[in-house]
């Protein structure tokens, strides 16, 4: 038994393969774009891997990883190459993948996450260029099992990124997922959608004493489908860890499978004996070198980056840090929020409006901000009915729930209901003196001091209304004729 | 002269006459194939319908003012060239029935130029021979003995042009497999610079060795066939994007001034005397025609051996990974498991020589050995090549034994693997440095040919058909076709 309670740091890396939204597959000019077509319907020679066939570098997935590589802040060598991976396995057409060893397009870049409003930075080991397995289905019938192969897949590009060990926590993981999602969708490079496999993550945790250097034993956790998934199994992982350390027992290096509807991790194979994969230059591929021209263009041709964006929200906006980083956490959020502020320029307004109302209605519908059916021009023209005084803060509120059903627009609702306030300062001072000479007593309490009798009255002129008098105007009205 | 006796330039100036029909040249290689292959088994397959209708067509498109390089002209094509339609088998069990649904991009262009295929030839498995005795289906015996070997690994093509069953034909050379045959079966082949011809569709046996060429009955037919296949692929990326000069003209210069070196190391120790004397008489022969000829030493020849023995092997072992049951080919039947599929299909389709490379080639990529093997093979290549360029500092061509023997018989050196690779020390280097090189006939010992070896710089191939050019016109050696008997001979493998 231990006598001493030792607390354990978590230290974890991930590994993503992202997809990368080429027109073609990666050495072949099949369309890379396979999702729903029919099996073994974008193929060719090449990714079928027929006898005689060879390889041409596709320019654009380099041009994507290169651009990726500069959004992580890597270094771009100037001169690359494609390595053999060799190892034997059905989805692997030609009994090698061609991949990337010891000249990768990127190294040595990083990215900044959020957790909760602390921003720390990962580290970017490396960012490498490969292609993309086939995919194998098993099948069960009559007792016989049997697979199937579809080659669609075969030759798609694929970015590997591997991090840096930086990562502290199971949350800050799930952050860094997040985060690599939107840059690479900011990029327009990739989907970086988890679900359908265009984007995949490996974690690789271990456990140390807190303050410790040395790592401790590794474990690999695959058959992550989602950030949520990877916050979840690394949750799991390092609890199970901590226990067996507990309990004296030593980890095994090992690669385990996250299994999502049982919520645990089971071992899949030992990795003891690490794969020799007898890597060695591809002979059928010339090295590629990358200019500072080169490397300048693409730079020039980088969209805003989701930090770039926070900083001018906070500059050009005057929002605070955690709304920027709020409305720039995804792309579609950050790209709604601008179109509002480019129709309606009030920007906190906007950001309120985003994060408050539309962020529940989203939630309830299980949808992106920008398909709750509520459209930018939609939220504009709602907000712009509140200044000028036609319907309530309240009356909207409602509304938005109804231009999200409906999809019809603000104005015409408002039309369609008569939902317009009643502003008309005269039809508003008779209705204030009216509630003054019924409620006596509210009038009496208020000149006693009490200052619930004047939210009384005005509910009792909201109540006479029908809700659509403009409550600030009767307020004001309010306050005038009880002074008087 | 017989059809089957005439040149490619002869039987186009005929056709052009109109004293010649492709029909007519055709049925006549037909008629050949039918009466001696027999006894040389140079072809594996024999496309005689489509020969016929593509001899046809040739005919017609003549008639219509039309003219091609290679117009009717018919050729015979090594089966590691993918020819839609037609089964390709790399000479191996793993390939039987393999029919690919694509034209190699030489195949297509010789296709374009008007060439007729007579049919794919025999090789050794995956290329991987000196002999064609690794063939999986059949032996290729030499025109010239029966009983002996014709070279490898594109035994079949070289046999083919030497014993008059095709005007001309295609092999690949990696470590010496176009000039080897063809010096051991008395024909002009060559090799051109790595990267000049295009390798998409042909089978990969070493990736940065492989190079298409041809053989022919003399220097004029090969420059000729080598302007048709030469030139940029934008499938393969190691094509070279440098125009292709017209190889068959400029071939009438003389060799004055002409710089030539003769290598000391390549003649090596265990060649032939027969073989040695020929060489030298035709490097004589070189002085007599006004060339410069100096000694060259190039140091490092002696490991080019071990360098391509591991080089080339750890290449296809990757490249023959994909012989794997699943997709085409061979598969073993009976087996349940992937592993057992594996494990079997190419333990059963794969021969011994190509599971001998494949366990080197491995062996020389894994984790601990990769350093002092692969890479250390690599650096020595560098040296190789640098020994290539001093000597081009100095010299225009450089001249070469091909072979350190004559033909040998069949069987003499299956039980060696070693003695067989050994064959090619004098090819071996060139491969290495990727530079162009062409074996031509120069001479007889004991009644079997000897080959004579050009090399050049890195596209120098108008500077090495110039030099053989020269020579061939003054040796005197006109194409000849040994006497051959009819119908069988020999066991088939």
């Amino acid at each position: 038994m231990q006598t001493t309670t030792t607390t354990y740091e978590p230290v974890i890396g991930l590994e993503t393969h992202v997809q990368l939204q080429t027109r073609s597959k990666m050495f072949c000019s099949c369309s890379a774009n396979y999702a729903g077509a029919e099996p073994n319907t974008h193929v060719c020679p090449v990714c079928l891997a027929l006898p005689g066939v060879l390889p041409v570098i596709n320019k654009q997935a380099v041009e994507y990883a290169l651009m990726t590589g500069l959004a992580l802040n890597c270094e771009n060598p100037d001169a690359t190459k494609f390595d053999r991976k060799n190892y034997p396995y059905p989805d692997l057409l030609k009994g090698y993948q061609i991949s990337q060893y010891d000249l990768p397009f990127s190294v040595n870049g990083w990215l900044t996450v959020d957790v909760d409003g602390q921003m720390s930075r990962v580290g970017i080991t490396r960012a490498h260029l490969e292609e993309d397995t086939a995919k194998l289905i098993h099948r069960r019938e009559n007792g016989t099992a049997y697979s199937l192969l579809d080659v669609n897949r075969s030759g798609v590009p694929l970015l590997e990124v591997v991090s840096e060990p930086d990562i502290r926590s199971p949350a800050e993981a799930r952050a860094y997922v997040q985060k690599m999602r939107l840059i690479v969708q900011t990029l327009g490079v990739s989907t970086g959608n988890m679900e359908d496999g265009a984007m995949r993550c490996d974690v690789n945790v271990s456990l140390r004493p807190a303050g410790a250097e040395a790592f401790g034993v590794k474990v690999e956790v695959k058959n992550l489908n989602s950030a949520r998934s990877v916050q979840r199994a690394l949750e799991y992982e390092i609890e199970r860890q901590t226990r067996a350390l507990e309990r004296g027992e030593r980890i095994i290096q090992e690669t385990r499978g996250w299994d999502d509807d049982r919520g645990t991790t089971v071992s899949q194979r030992s990795k003891e004996e690490a794969h020799d994969y007898r890597y060695f230059p591809e002979p059928d591929l010339p090295p590629v070198f990358v200019s500072r021209e080169w490397i300048a263009e693409l730079r020039g041709r980088l969209p805003e980056l989701p930090d770039a964006r926070r900083e001018r929200y906070m500059h050009e906006f005057e929002l605070s840090p955690y709304d920027a980083v709020q409305l720039t956490s995804a792309l579609a959020t950050s790209r709604f929020f601008e179109a509002v502020v480019g129709l309606y320029p009030k920007p906190k307004i906007v950001a309120n409006w985003i994060q408050g109302e539309l962020s529940r209605i989203a939630h309830e519908r299980d949808a992106e901000i920008d398909s709750t059916g509520v459209t930018p021009e939609a939220l504009g023209e709602l907000l712009t009915l509140i200044d000028q005084g036609t319907i309530s803060q309240a009356t909207a509120k409602q509304l938005l729930e109804e231009v999200a059903a409906s999809g019809q627009s603000p104005r015409a609702l408002v039309a369609e209901r008569g939902l317009a306030q009643i502003s008309d300062e005269g039809e508003l001072e008779r209705a204030v003196a009216e509630a003054i000479a019924a409620n006596p007593q509210a009038v009496a309490d208020f000149h006693a001091g009490k200052a619930q009798a004047m939210g009384f009255l005005t509910g009792q002129v909201m109540k006479a209304t029908r809700g659509k008098a403009n409550p600030g105007v009767v307020n004001e009205i309010l306050r005038r004729q009880l002074a008087s | 002269m017989e059809p089957h006796e005439l040149t490619i330039h002869q039987a186009l100036d005929a056709m052009r006459r109109g004293d010649l029909s492709s029909v007519d040249l055709t049925e006549a290689y037909l008629r050949r194939i039918e009466q001696h292959d027999g006894a040389v088994r140079a072809y594996l397959t024999v496309t005689g319908d489509r020969a016929r209708d593509e001899a046809r067509r040739a005919d017609a498109r003549r008639q219509d003012g039309e003219d091609a390089p290679l117009l009717g002209i018919p050729l015979a094509l090594k089966d590691i060239f993918c020819t839609s339609g037609i089964e390709t088998t790399c000479g191996s069990r793993i390939l039987k029935g393999f029919v690919p649904p694509y034209d190699a991009t030489v195949v297509r262009r010789l296709s374009d130029a008007g060439a007729v295929l007579l049919g794919k030839t025999n090789m050794d498995e995956f290329a991987m021979g000196s002999s064609t005795e690794n063939s999986a289906f059949q032996q290729t015996h030499n025109p010239w003995d029966l009983e002996r070997v014709p070279g490898g690994s594109s035994g079949g093509s070289a046999a083919s042009v030497a014993a008059g069953l095709a005007a001309a034909a295609l092999g690949t050379d990696t470590g010496g497999s176009i000039r080897q045959p063809a010096a051991l079966c008395g024909v002009v082949g060559m090799k051109p610079t790595y990267g000049r011809v295009s390798r998409y569709g042909v089978i990969a046996f070493a990736s940065s060795l492989d190079q298409v060429g041809p053989f022919a009955r003399d220097v004029a037919d090969c420059a000729l066939m080598l302007r048709v296949i030469s030139g940029l692929d934008p499938s393969d990326s190691t094509s070279l994007p440098d125009a292709v000069p017209d190889y068959p003209a400029g071939l009438d210069t003389d060799l004055h001034g002409m710089r030539i070196g003769v290598p000391d190391e390549y003649f090596v120790q265990g060649m032939e005397p027969g073989v040695e004397s020929a060489v030298r008489r035709a490097v004589d022969t070189l002085v007599e025609l006004g060339a410069e000829v100096g000694a060259v030493s190039m140091p490092h020849t002696e490991y080019a051996l071990a360098a391509y023995y591991l080089i080339a092997p750890a290449e296809a072992s990757a490249n023959l990974a994909r012989y794997d049951s699943v997709k085409y080919g061979y598969r073993s039947p009976g087996t349940t498991t992937v592993l057992d599929a594996y494990l079997r299909t190419r333990g059963e389709g794969f021969g011994p020589e190509v599971k001998r490379r494949i366990m080197l080639g491995t062996y020389a990529l894994s984790a601990g050995y990769y350093d002092a093997f692969y890479v250390k093979a690599q650096k020595v290549r560098t040296l190789i090549k640098a020994d290539f360029d001093r000597a081009f500092e100095s010299f225009d061509a450089l001249v070469a034994p091909t072979s350190p023997s004559v033909a040998f018989p069949l069987g003499a050196k299956t039980s060696d693997p070693l003695a067989m690779y050994l064959s090619d020390v004098c090819t071996l280097p060139v491969s290495l440095a990727g530079l162009p090189g062409l074996s031509l006939p120069c001479g007889l010992s004991d009644g079997l040919p000897v080959g004579l070896q050009v090399i050049g710089p890195a596209l120098g191939e108008a500077t090495v058909l110039r030099v053989a050019a020269a020579y061939e016109r003054a040796s005197g050696w006109r194409p000849t076709i040994p006497p051959l008997p009819l119908g069988e001979a020999g066991e088939a493998r």
